[in-house]
């Protein structure tokens, strides 16, 4: 396929693997934090582990914007699509996330009017089209896919589209960073940073990681030669003792992102002062909502949500996977009570969940020491 | 090495039971198997293997709710009596005969209904097996998504056929008999929710004739699927966990149409697990496999066919992926219906 094969050569993979086994030190280990859902699920789907020396260990980041959900939210949106006059739209990769009360498939088994959307606008065209209902945008997501909500918002505003409102949970992309690196006894040497949510807020969020902490960060495309490259020059950097953020992802990524995106974000939300995150806990200033003049598009300040919060179920440990503090495989729940088919932990949810990511594409290493192939 | 008999733990059926990756197994085995238990059933292969004053038969039923019901390349009508004739040709059968059910909503245009049935009637006489009976039933407007049909199948397995997890052996060849991924990604497209302008065709057709092709290459064959619901993956990974092997996959060497990888990165989704109505995975000895590709090939419904991968002792139960870039990753069932991701 053109524009995609060139990203998955495996001989220019070969090349940059053998830069890699010349630029490690032998014994001294690097860690990388992939920050990005997407980098974890291209490193486990192409095998990248297998193509990288022992010295690289990857550590799988919070990026996945589905895994950061907490089960109270998830409990609030099925609230709200079991509500008879409503039309509750979602992500695909939403739908199976458990909170409390199940998950939105099993509401929509039991009769909730649950559909999967591919956009936000695609919820506005069914607001359009059935102006007896009330149709409700699940928003979900980082800096990445908030702007297209708020176009959605505005779009609706302008149409005078009264039955269509966004219940918005998203996040931003510093805040749970800056949580991680002030976490006790962090092992990161360097991040490779997303790309998708640069391409909206561009790499200036990520300066502090270098300047008040010290880590090279690399903005990083999904390709698996583009992790592969951004690999190469995290560990250049690490070896010359620099620690800068630099932009693999060039081709799209600009210093000062996107304004226009950027633009349409001040103008519809504004930062919660604080938000809950899976795993995480409560973080300062990481989330966004509505702004109060949208109040008539925004699902929270229109219907009455029960707003409870659940405790991570104690057996979980998506906290310290999402911190980087323990691999997926090292969770008391990994592939026993937590599968893909149950999960317990919402890393095991989305396929960009560390946790499956590792269970449906990475077992075989463990599998290997095990059994000899 | 059997694995345990999945529990169904849920208290109401999900759109995943029916996707046909693991949910769909533990409703089989954990409610179905466990209340209709008998020898016959228990295998859960494509048929069932039935003896009858000496002969052999091959017997099988199928269900068709695809939405929309006419698509690129095909129709329920057709689907229906190809899939049917594909579940008794993978056995090792020669179809003899197939029942065909309808549920028709209220409201149904005739000419709609017309159009189906003439397009059985095609692909019956492709398959050289007759419709040869059936049974309508019309139910009220609402209550089916337009038309549904079941059909059902029986055929005569030759006495010579022996086809089983149980006869695959390490260093067999893993063969498949076209382009994978086509008419998963043709539905989901024709559906016209993604906006997306694709040329797809669904696949749908009778492998009969590959099964014929390769059966004369006697005892060299020691396994065939028709790859549906859960694409080639699930086939795979129940054959590794019946026959208590690994099957190791070469990802440059699977046969995959431009369009299919485009739509699927574009979703998310792995063409691994979408699901094919007229292609064969067949398990062929190493030394018979050259001449099983050329049988494949031999037939235009087989001129993509391809060596994809081979059969190892260890590690027992997986299907691995040796990635085109060099990697190796191991390739599950599919879990609950393919969901596009978010970003």
């Amino acid at each position: 396929m053109r524009f995609v094969d060139e990203f998955r050569s495996g001989e220019l993979a070969q090349k940059l693997a053998h830069e890699l086994v010349t630029l490690v030190e032998p014994g001294r280990t690097m860690k990388l934090m992939e920050v990005c859902g997407g980098h974890t699920h291209t490193i486990y789907k192409h095998g990248i582990e297998d193509l990288v020396p022992p010295e690289i260990d990857f550590v799988h980041g919070p990026g996945c914007p589905v895994c950061v959900i907490p089960m109270g939210r998830v409990d609030d949106a099925i609230a709200l699509a079991e509500r008879p006059e409503v039309i509750f739209t979602t992500f695909g990769d939403m739908l199976r996330v458990p909170g409390g009360r199940g998950s939105l498939l099993e509401a929509k088994a039991r009769g909730a009017d649950v559909r999967m959307v591919y956009s936000p606008l695609d919820a506005l065209e069914l607001a359009r089209r059935n102006p007896a209902r009330e149709v409700i945008f699940f928003a979900i997501g980082f800096e990445t896919t908030a702007p297209s909500t708020a176009v959605t918002v505005l779009r609706a505003r302008a149409e005078g589209i009264r039955n269509f409102s966004a219940f918005c949970n998203h996040v931003t992309i510093g805040p749970p960073l800056k949580a991680i690196l002030d976490s006790p006894g962090l092992q990161i040497d360097a991040f490779i940073a997303p790309g998708h949510v640069s391409t909206v807020v561009g790499t200036r969020p990520y300066d502090f990681i270098a300047r008040d902490y010290g880590k090279p960060v690399v903005v990083t495309a999904f390709e698996p030669i583009d992790i592969l490259h951004a690999t190469v020059m995290l560990v250049r950097q690490l070896r010359e003792g620099r620690c800068e953020v630099e932009n693999q992802y060039t081709r799209v990524v600009r210093r000062d992102g996107n304004p226009r995106a950027i633009a349409a974000l001040e103008e519809t939300m504004e930062l919660r002062d604080t938000f809950e995150w899976r795993g995480l806990g409560w973080i300062a200033h990481s989330a966004l909502k509505l702004r109060p003049e949208l109040a008539d598009w925004d699902a929270e300040a229109r219907f009455e949500l029960p707003g409870t919060r659940i405790e991570d179920p104690k057996a979980c440990q998506c906290g310290e996977v999402l911190i980087g503090a323990i691999k997926p495989w090292e969770c008391k729940v990994f592939g026993t009570a937590c599968t893909p088919e149950r999960p317990i932990g919402t890393c095991m949810v989305s396929s960009e969940g560390a946790c499956a990511a590792y269970y449906n594409y990475g077992r075989l290493q463990r599998r290997r020491d095990r059994v000899p192939a | 090495m059997r694995p345990r008999r999945p529990k169904l733990r849920d208290e109401v059926v999900t759109l995943a039971h029916g996707a046909g990756g693991k949910a769909t197994r533990a409703l089989v085995e954990g409610l179905f198997l466990e209340e209709l238990d008998n020898p016959l059933l228990a295998p859960l292969s494509d048929s069932a293997l039935l003896e009858l004053n000496g002969s052999r038969f091959a017997f099988t039923t199928d269900s068709y709710v695809v939405k929309p019901i006419f698509f690129p390349g095909g129709d329920i009508g057709d689907l229906a009596v190809n899939g049917t004739v594909n579940d008794l040709a993978v056995a090792g059968a020669r179809p003899v005969a197939l029942s065909a059910g309808f549920v028709i909503e209220e409201g149904f245009a005739v000419a709609d209904l017309r159009r189906i049935a003439a397009s059985m009637a095609r692909a019956a006489a492709v398959a050289g097996v007759p419709v040869a009976t059936g049974d309508t039933k019309v139910v009220e407007r609402g209550k089916a998504d337009g038309l549904y049909v079941t059909t059902a199948g029986i055929g005569v397995v030759p006495p010579e056929v022996e086809l089983g997890p149980e006869r695959v052996r390490p260093g067999d060849r893993v063969l498949v008999s076209g382009t994978i991924g086509d008419h998963g990604m043709a539905v989901m497209v024709a559906r016209g929710e993604l906006e997306l302008e694709v040329d797809l065709r669904s696949d749908t057709a009778a492998v009969l004739p590959l099964t014929l092709a390769l059966l004369e290459l006697g005892g060299a064959i020691r396994w065939m699927r028709d790859p549906t619901r859960g694409g080639l993956a699930t086939a795979l990974n129940e054959l590794a966990q019946q026959a208590g092997v690994a099957v190791s996959l070469a990802e440059a060497s699977l046969p995959l149409r431009p369009a299919v990888i485009g739509t699927c990165e574009i979703l998310g989704i792995d063409p691994l697990h979408v699901a094919n109505e007229g292609r064969l995975v067949a398990v062929v000895a190493a030394d018979a496999s050259d001449a099983a590709l050329a049988a494949l090939r031999s037939h235009p419904l087989g001129a993509d066919a391809a060596i994809v991968g081979e059969v190892r002792a260890a590690p027992e139960g997986l299907v691995l992926l040796e990635t085109a870039f060099g990697g190796n990753r191991i390739v599950d069932m599919l879990v609950g219906d393919p969901l596009p991701r978010i970003c």
